[in-house]
C-alpha cells in the first residue's frame, strides 16, 4: 500500500511542479473556446428548450478538458520516463502490476478532475446553470477521467516514441473528442455521422455529464452510464494485462 | 541458501544469443565481480537478476526467491545501482530517495537517508534539484537510490564508470563497509585493478557464456609468475628463450617467470647472445593478465 500511495504522490506532485502548463494553461484553453464559440453562436444556436448555447456548452467544455487532461497526464508521464530512462525506478521496486495501474489512473483522474473543476469555475460566470442531478455529474466526470487515464496509460507503454504518443492523442483521442457533441447535439447531425457518433464511447461520457445538468440529454443516461462503465472494465482490464505481462516495459 | 542463484539461463534477441546457457551461484556475504568485454551480456544477466527483462528461460532466484513467480520478495532483497546515468528531473535528492524508499512499501527513514547522503558526501546536495546535479552528483544519488530500502543484495553495474577518483574512493569505503556488515555485493566494472582489489570472487562472461569462474586468488595464479620486461638492443632475443616470450603491445619484450631465481641466468643468456639491456622491469601478474589470457583463449 505504501508503494502505491507514494508512486501516486509522485505522480501529483511531478505534474503539480509544473502547474503553469498542467492546469492553467488547458484552463485558458477552454475559456477561450467559451468565449469564442459562445459569442458567435449563443444568439443563434438553442440545442435544448430553454437552455442557452452558452449553458450547453460549459459542461462539454468541462468534460472535454477532464477527458484530454486525464489522458496527458498518465500518458506523458510514462512516456518521459521511458525516454530518459528514469522508468527504470518504478520497475526496479516491487510494485505490483495493481499498484502501478493504480497510482497511474488515479493521478490522472486527480489532475483531470482538478483541470475541469478550474475550467467549471472560470466558465460558469458565463451561462446559467442548473444542477439537475449532481450525483451524474461526479459519476460521469470520475468515469470519463478513468477511462481517459486508463487510455493514456496503455498508450504510454505503447509507444516508442513521442511521434507515436502524438499521433495516439491527435487521430484518436482529439477526434473522439471534438465529435463526442462537445459543441452540439449529435441529433442535429446528419443520419450517418449520428450513427457513427453512436459508437463513439466519448459521446455517452459527454452525454451523460450534460444530463447531470440540465436533466435533458441525447440518449437515456441509464444507458450511457452501462455503456461508459463497460468501456472502462474492458481498458483496465487491457492495461492491467499489459502491465502484468511487462508489454514494452520489460523487454 | 544462495543470495543469487542463476541457472541455466538464456536470452536471445532474434537470431543474437546475449546469454547462453549461464549459471552462478553467488554465496551470501560475498563480493563478487561479474567482468567481460562489452557486450559479453553482463548487463543482460543484470536486468533479469532485476526483473527488467525476462530470460528466454532458466531460473534466478535473489535470497531464494524467485524474480518471476516471487517477484515481489525478490526485487525487495536487491538493490540495483544501473549503468545508465538516469535521473527524474523534477524532484530534488531528498524526495527522490524518499520516494524511492517508499516504492519499496517502507515508512519514511530520514535517518537512514540522512546517513546514506553523508556517506556518499551527498548532504550538502540534499535540497537540490536533480538536473543541478554534475554527472558525479547524479551517479552518487544512484548509488544512495540503490541503498535506501537496505537490499541484502546489492549489484553495481559500472558504477565508477567516468567517476573521479574521490568519488570512487568514497563509493568503496561505503560499499566495503555493507559488505563486511553480511551484504552481498555484486560488481561489473571495466577497470580490472578495483575488482581485483575489491572482489573475492569473479565471474569472466563472454559471448554470453561464463568462460571463468574462481576466487580471484586462484585466477591470479592461472597466470603464473611474474612478468620480466625488457628493452633490448644490439641482438635479437635467443632462441633458447623465445619458449618464455608472451605477446605484448610494445616495444619491450616480455618473458614469463616463476621465481625471482629464473632472472639472473636469462641474464646470463641474454649477455652472451650479445643482447644490450636498455631497461628491465620485473611485474606481477595482475588480473589484466587473467582476463586477457582468458579472453583469448575464450576466442580459440
Amino acid at each position: 500500500m505504501i508503494g502505491f500511495q507514494t508512486l501516486f504522490y509522485k505522480e501529483i506532485l511531478r505534474f503539480w511542479k509544473v502547474a503553469t502548463q498542467t492546469i492553467t494553461a488547458p484552463i485558458l484553453t477552454a475559456l477561450l473556446y467559451l468565449l469564442i464559440f459562445g459569442h458567435v453562436l449563443d444568439k443563434h444556436v438553442q440545442v435544448y428548450a430553454g437552455v442557452q448555447y452558452t449553458a450547453f456548452l460549459v459542461p462539454g467544455l468541462v468534460m472535454m478538458s477532464v477527458l484530454q487532461n486525464a489522458f496527458a497526464n498518465a500518458s506523458s508521464s510514462l512516456m518521459q520516463s521511458k525516454i530518459t530512462g528514469n522508468l527504470v525506478f518504478i520497475l526496479l521496486p516491487p510494485l505490483s502490476y495493481w499498484e502501478l495501474f493504480g497510482a497511474y489512473v488515479l493521478a490522472a483522474i486527480v489532475r483531470g478532475l482538478i483541470v475541469g473543476l478550474g475550467v467549471f469555475i472560470f466558465t460558469a460566470w458565463f451561462a446559467e446553470l442548473s444542477f439537475v442531478a449532481p450525483l451524474w455529474i461526479v459519476l460521469f466526470s470520475l468515469l470519463g477521467a478513468a477511462i481517459l487515464s486508463t487510455m493514456g496509460l496503455i498508450a504510454g507503454i505503447w509507444a516508442e516514441k513521442f511521434d507515436q504518443l502524438a499521433a495516439f492523442q491527435n487521430f484518436l483521442i482529439m477526434p473522439a473528442t471534438f465529435l463526442s457533441g462537445v459543441f452540439y447535439s449529435i441529433h442535429s447531425l446528419p443520419p450517418m455521422w449520428l450513427t457513427v457518433s453512436r459508437f463513439n464511447p466519448f459521446f455517452y461520457m459527454i452525454d451523460g455529464f450534460r444530463f447531470g445538468f440540465f436533466g435533458q440529454s441525447d440518449v437515456n443516461p441509464v444507458h450511457s452510464l452501462a455503456i461508459v462503465l463497460a468501456f472502462f472494465v474492458l481498458l483496465a482490464g487491457v492495461a492491467l494485462t499489459m502491465l502484468k505481462r511487462g508489454y514494452k516495459l520489460r523487454g | 541458501m544462495a543470495a543469487i542463484q542463476i541457472t541455466d539461463i538464456k536470452k536471445n534477441y532474434g537470431t543474437l544469443q546475449a546469454l547462453d546457457g549461464v549459471s552462478l551461484s553467488i554465496e551470501q556475504g560475498e563480493f563478487f565481480g561479474l567482468l567481460g568485454p562489452n557486450g559479453a551480456g553482463k548487463t543482460t544477466l543484470i536486468s533479469i537478476i532485476a526483473g527488467l527483462i525476462k530470460a528466454s528461460s532458466g531460473t534466478v532466484s535473489v535470497m531464494g526467491h524467485d524474480v518471476q513467480s516471487d517477484y515481489r520478495a525478490a526485487r525487495g532483497r536487491l538493490g540495483v545501482v544501473p549503468q545508465e546515468l538516469v535521473f527524474d528531473p523534477f524532484f530534488t535528492v531528498r524526495e527522490t530517495l524518499r520516494m524511492q524508499l517508499g516504492y519499496y512499501g517502507l515508512k519514511r527513514n530520514d535517518a537512514w537517508i540522512d546517513e546514506i547522503m553523508e556517506n556518499l558526501d551527498l548532504t550538502n546536495k540534499a535540497e537540490t534539484n536533480m538536473r543541478a546535479l554534475s554527472g558525479g552528483m547524479k551517479r552518487r544519488v544512484l548509488v544512495a537510490q540503490a541503498l535506501v530500502h537496505k537490499p541484502p543484495v546489492i549489484v553495481l553495474d559500472e558504477p565508477t564508470a567516468g567517476v573521479d577518483v574521490e568519488l570512487r574512493q568514497t563509493l568503496w569505503k561505503f560499499i566495503g563497509r555493507l559488505n563486511r556488515e553480511g551484504h552481498t555485493v555484486v560488481l561489473t566494472t571495466h577497470y580490472l585493478e578495483e575488482a581485483q582489489a575489491l572482489c573475492s570472487r569473479i565471474a569472466m562472461l563472454k559471448g554470453g557464456k561464463v568462460v571463468a569462474l574462481d576466487t580471484t586468488n586462484a585466477l591470479l595464479k592461472q597466470v603464473a609468475g611474474s612478468q620480466l620486461k625488457l628493452r633490448l638492443s644490439g641482438a635479437p632475443l635467443p632462441q633458447s628463450l623465445s619458449a618464455l616470450q608472451i605477446p605484448i603491445e610494445s616495444s619491450y619484450t616480455a618473458l614469463r617467470i616463476n621465481h625471482s631465481d629464473e632472472i639472473e641466468p636469462i641474464l646470463a643468456t641474454l649477455r652472451l647472445a650479445g643482447c644490450v639491456i636498455d631497461e628491465l622491469q620485473l611485474q606481477q601478474a595482475d588480473l589484466e593478465d587473467v582476463f586477457i589470457q582468458i579472453m583469448d583463449g575464450a576466442q580459440q
